[in-house]
């Protein structure tokens, strides 16, 4: 009955049970449901749905903390089966998040994090206090296709740029997207220091990131061609 | 009778203290390397960078702390009385953006902005200080802190909140402080300035915030320690437990700066917010903002200290009845808990944005909300039946001398900002925008400046020259002085 398994996988990520998320994951392995179709007919569903509602206002930052927080718990189940079969969750993209040098201040980043999540990017979060190398050495590791820098300072906002100048360095910024956040950030900040894109706020970060990708992707296809 | 406002009994203000003692010791309060000594030497264990504060310690050094003292005036008057229930205003400070006065739109804000706040806050007898209101952006970030300062102690008398960004910052804002008044020691015996000083929730000073709390406890110049517990996420969602936090890192604080200086000032100050649960946000003007606020004061109060807010800010991107519903209320609030500095005016949109129409509108606000507080007073030996002797039924109680010797006491008349239907203002400009609009040009057309002695301003301005070049600025933008100007051009 896969689909009442979907129905339950679904309705674990609504409820932000990440124990029930969990032990269905490991009855449908038990039960030979293709670790694929559990994430993509049961849980990400469930996490759509909780982004939809999300930007209705009709849920909660706490109840879409424990959404993710039953993601995770579902994947940390289904992400190994998928490797033993020799294949990976398809992802909308890989995302290094961080909060800029010197700032420690990462609540806003947090929210980014779980909603990119929410909608299929992969996302690494290297915490607070990150220096412009360090984003470039993740992203080179996790070959990233986009850096998220977030600063809450207007003295740390400048570090922003810094970052920037790393990836620069460190012969990537063409290959990747830069997106800025903050509260003290402006999309006229944003393009002083020659980032992608500027999001005001977790939602329309997510709106943004999927629209870096879809240039990412279009100027690598005009390479191509 | 002064009305009050207060939110906690007793009972509660115990446990909330009780609680806040309980978390400085378990789990102990982050500081930084540049206070390991000093908290060593007095008893306190440190490690990995937690200090574990003992009550009796943090209750000795809380008795330390003095009770109230005075900020002065450019002449060396007492402007500004921290303590008991005295309250007064100044305007939001460090604020990134200006509503255009022109547009309405929000943008960068830029040093003649500044001015012509600060010349605004200065007709305006609502705000006992002034603050650095803005982040000027035509002026290199790294000098932005001493820059925002030169100008309001150049265009303004007033005692001034202001706050240094980084450690190395707060000495030059200290210099030249001194050489406004006369010396360091002048400095430390009337202080004009009182410095904000932040730690980081939850329960962190942070290596600067460290810092700037010795540095100005050895310095005389009083701190006013601003908490900032967000409810729900990086504090307690529980307004009381916010309230334990903030008590926390108040009394945190007030350790290290008793520690660094017994008997310098120093205040319970707070910019708490919840946190919107759908947004994410940090909203200045909700009513559990306002009440985070309240309750924050009433624990200092209860200490016995001086006591700071932030408050009389909105959240509406433009001036709206959101806006100034939420700012009004929240004055009204303010005042009524007896909080000795009350910043905030002027600023919405969650703090990011400024706005010098706002600022005469919240002056508004703020001047009833002080007729409040002045409360109802029986004025004359027979509260209404002498004054009946005289009219009996008729009720002529215009021509009572009575009434027009105590209508100016009784009532507070506001500018005409307020629409009272005052001949040639009530119709022909309904609008309150266009009448705040034409209240800030009043007051900046009557505005003017008082000079410092010559050879104080000389010492300043070569003082922000030479700080200035060290950061690459050209001239000094909105600092009007023939004399001293190094190019015709800046004149």
């Amino acid at each position: 009955m896969p689909d009442d398994s979907f129905s339950a996988m679904r309705q674990s990520i609504i409820d932000g049970a990440p124990d029930t998320a969990s032990s269905l994951a490991q009855q449908s392995v038990a039960s030979g449901i293709a670790p694929i179709d559990a994430i993509n007919n049961g849980y990400v569903p469930g996490m759509h749905h909780v982004g939809e509602q999300f930007a209705k206002g009709q849920m909660y930052l706490p109840d879409m903390m424990a959404s993710a927080e039953a993601m995770r718990a579902a994947m940390a189940v289904l992400d190994p089966e998928l490797k033993k079969l020799g294949a990976e969750r398809p992802m909308a993209g890989v995302v290094v998040l961080g909060t800029t040098k010197g700032d420690i201040h990462e609540i806003g980043k947090i929210l980014v994090g779980t909603l990119l999540t929410a909608h299929g990017f992969r996302v690494h979060d290297l915490g607070v206090d990150v220096s412009g190398e360090k984003f470039a050495a993740k992203a080179r590791e996790l070959n990233a296709d986009i850096i998220g820098v977030s600063a809450l300072l207007t003295t740390t906002m400048r570090n922003q740029k810094g970052v920037i100048e790393a990836l620069e360095k460190a012969g990537l910024r063409s290959q990747l997207k830069v997106m800025v956040g903050g509260a003290p950030v402006t999309r006229r900040w944003a393009e002083e220091i020659g980032a992608d894109g500027y999001a005001k706020d977790a939602m329309s970060a997510v709106a943004l990131a999927r629209e870096l990708m879809a240039q990412k992707t279009q100027s690598s296809l005009a390479e191509s061609v | 009778m002064r009305p009050k406002l207060e939110l906690l009994d007793k009972a509660l203000i115990e446990r909330i203290l009780e609680e806040a003692f309980q978390l400085i010791e378990d789990p102990g309060v982050r500081v930084a390397p540049y206070v390991f000594d000093l908290l060593r030497g007095a008893g306190i264990t440190v490690k990995d960078g937690v200090a574990h504060i003992p009550e009796a310690l943090a209750r000795r050094l809380l008795d330390l702390a003095p009770r109230g003292f005075c900020l002065y005036n450019r002449h060396g008057q007492p402007a500004v009385r921290y303590g008991g229930d005295d309250v007064h205003f100044d305007p939001g400070s460090s604020c990134l953006n200006i509503l255009d006065p022109e547009t309405q739109q929000a943008r960068p804000a830029l040093a003649a902005d500044l001015v012509r706040l600060v010349q605004v806050a200065e007709k305006l007898p609502q705000f006992a200080a002034q603050s650095t209101a803005m982040v000027c952006n035509d002026v290199p970030p790294e000098i932005g802190d001493w820059y925002r300062l030169l100008l309001v102690l150049w265009y303004s008398e007033k005692p001034v909140v202001t706050g240094a960004f980084s450690a190395t910052s707060l000495q030059t804002l200290l210099e030249l402080l001194a050489l406004e008044v006369g010396g360091h020691e002048a400095l430390r015996q009337l202080p004009r300035a009182i410095f904000d000083v932040c730690p980081s929730p939850p329960l962190n000073w942070s290596e600067f915030a460290s810092q700037n709390l010795v540095d100005l406890a050895r310095a005389g110049v009083p701190a006013e320690i601003v908490s900032m517990p967000l409810a729900g996420a990086t504090a307690p969602v529980t307004l009381a437990g916010s309230v334990v936090q903030h008590a926390a890192e108040c009394i945190s604080g007030i350790t290290i700066h008793q520690l660094a200086q017994p008997g310098a000032p120093i205040v319970w100050g707070a910019a708490p917010a919840i946190f919107d649960m759908r947004t994410g946000k940090t909203p200045m003007g909700a009513i559990e903002t306002a009440m985070l606020d309240v309750a924050c004061a009433q624990v200092g109060k209860y200490l016995g200290l001086p006591t700071h807010a932030y408050m009389v800010a909105g959240d509406g991107r433009v001036i709206d009845a959101q806006t100034e519903m939420e700012s009004g209320m929240s004055a009204v609030l303010g005042a009524l808990a007896g909080i000795n500095m009350i910043s905030g005016a002027g600023m919405l949109d969650f703090l990011a944005c400024h706005s010098i129409e706002k600022l005469v509108i919240d002056a508004e606000a703020i001047a009833s909300a002080q007729r409040l507080i002045e409360g109802i007073e029986p004025r004359t030996d027979s509260l209404a039946v002498a004054m009946f002797a005289q009219t009996g039924l008729h009720g002529d109680f215009l021509k009572l001398k009575e009434t027009r010797a105590l209508f100016r006491k009784e009532q507070h008349f506001p500018s005409a900002v307020i629409d009272r239907g005052l001949p040639g203002v009530d119709g022909a400009t309904p609008d309150i925008l266009e009448r705040a609009r034409q209240r800030v040009e009043e007051l900046l057309s009557t505005y003017e400046r008082h000079p410092l002695p010559s050879e104080r301003e000389q010492e300043m301005i070569a003082f922000a020259e030479r700080e200035g070049k060290k950061a690459g600025l050209e001239g000094l933008p909105e600092i009007l002085h023939p004399e001293y100007a190094p190019e015709p051009g800046l004149i």
